[in-house]
């Protein structure tokens, strides 16, 4: 199938995109790697008029530290993080996902921001952006404005950048001492849509007690979904496989999946919570607590 | 729109819509039909060509406007001076192929995967083709043949035999 005709703008720079896309309005979208949006078009899934590419914007394509902050621009294709020894050393949550997005071909493509943007509900980054509190920094042409990853997902294939707005970077804490991440996927093969995922991130104190719990799951509702009551309950408790246990259940009580040829809902809400509960004992057993299998 | 593409070293110029794919734009506007079209959603890597040299794309997945500007690498362009690329000469002698429909896919994806990792062990490289699919081989030869590639690239220069 062929996409729908539209118009094609490359744009040369930051402000010519703001403007393009002010001028065109909810008709454009953002052209980024293409590996969701292109598909999307070819199913007619997504019709938009005009397309602005961003590829020639090589300013965004970053990875970078700053502020306390590790910063992924616009154009950082998934392939830059899998690839990178500082995402490889300080962050395992990402280092994993980046493994695991899409197949090894379609990461050289694909974006890590396009992605969050298209906002899939089986999509990997949404999943992990939420375990690792991460922000989205937003610019049209009167400003800049940061949103937190719970605002940013707004529904499926639904996010907070609004008409004649650019997604221009993600924002992920720097991890502090003792925090180790981990993202966990069932899918039927390599680049299907994950049957069900899920993502950890846990900071340990000098005794051992959780002082920071990020806890997500993908797949599992309309968009990547917080699991709150997991993070309240590992908050400055010990880990224990009791306490895997019960996070791991909260998981399975929160995840809403639809039923298709992956997989039930029950067999879905059960994976939900084995997930949840491998990305906790691997993240722990990264910082050399093990025995919680 | 007018675009201006580098295919294996040849320059072309042509009008495309702004919706048609690379992959057509290879097969039908420049005639090289070497690229194939399998399931044209990205999922089986028969279409993947290299994109600046290093980059593997699947050019269904990629608007021929997107390339406007840039080099393209087929499978056409791996024979230099009529010879076989080594790859091409590996998955010869291995048989990396049998019915050879995903063959030009495995050629480039594991061109790329050469330009950043010139030895890459057979995790390496299960793992970089694991966006092609091969309904034939079960990929035994093709992994074989790819490791054939890398151990002949990296080969030292054989010494001039003295006269």
């Amino acid at each position: 199938m062929f996409p729908a005709p539209f118009e094609y703008h490359r744009a040369t720079s930051i402000d010519e995109t703001l403007a393009l896309l002010a001028k065109h309005g909810g008709d454009a979208r953002v052209l980024a790697g293409g590996q969701s949006l292109i598909p999307a078009m070819r199913f007619r899934l997504a019709r938009p008029a005009v397309l602005v590419d961003i590829n020639a914007l090589h300013e965004l394509s970053y990875l970078r530290e700053e502020g306390g902050m590790l910063a992924i621009g616009a154009m950082t294709r998934d392939a830059a993080l899998e690839t990178s020894a500082l995402i490889a050393s300080k962050y395992p949550l990402l280092a994993d996902t980046s493994a695991l997005v899409a197949d090894p071909v379609v990461r050289q493509s694909g974006t890590v921001v396009g992605s969050l943007c298209h906002n899939d509900p089986a999509g990997d980054w949404g999943v992990t952006a939420l375990a690792g509190r991460a922000q989205i920094v937003i610019r049209n042409a009167s400003g800049t404005r940061t949103v937190a990853i719970d605002d940013f997902l707004v529904d499926s294939f639904t996010t907070a950048v609004g008409e004649g707005e650019l997604a221009l970077e993600v924002r992920f804490p720097t991890p502090p001492p003792r925090t180790a991440g981990s993202y966990q996927k069932i899918e039927r093969k390599v680049g299907d849509f994950a049957t069900a995922s899920a993502a950890a991130r846990i900071t340990l104190d000098a005794d051992g007690a959780i002082t920071g719990a990020g806890v997500a799951i993908g797949a599992a509702g309309p968009h990547a979904m917080r699991v709150r009551d997991a993070e309240q309950l590992l908050q400055g408790a010990k880990p224990t496989k009791e306490l895997i246990r019960a996070a791991a259940d909260a998981a399975r009580a929160l995840a809403d999946p639809v039923a298709d040829n992956r997989g039930s809902v029950e067999f879905k809400k059960d994976m939900a919570g084995v997930l949840v509960g491998r990305a906790l004992i691997a993240a722990i057993g990264r910082l050399g607590v093990e025995g919680l299998r | 729109m007018n675009i201006s593409v580098t295919v294996n070293g040849k320059p072309y110029q042509r009008d495309v819509e702004p919706r048609t794919l690379l992959v057509y734009f290879l097969r039908e506007a420049l005639g090289l039909t070497g690229t194939h079209v399998g399931c044209d959603t990205s999922s089986c890597g028969v279409c993947v060509v290299v994109l600046d040299g290093d980059r593997a794309v699947k050019s269904c997945t990629m608007f021929a406007a997107m390339a406007d500007g840039h080099e393209i690498t087929t499978v056409e362009g791996l024979v230099q001076g009529g010879k076989l690329h080594p790859l091409q000469q590996a998955f010869w002698d291995c048989h990396g192929l049998q019915c050879g429909y995903c063959t030009p896919g495995m050629l480039m994806t594991s061109y790329a995967l050469l330009k950043h990792q010139p030895n890459p062990d057979e995790p390496a490289i299960r793992e970089a083709l694991s966006g092609n699919l091969c309904r034939c081989t079960g990929y035994q030869n093709i992994v074989k043949a790819v490791q054939q590639a890398a151990a002949e690239t990296n080969a030292p220069a054989p010494e001039p035999v003295a006269t």
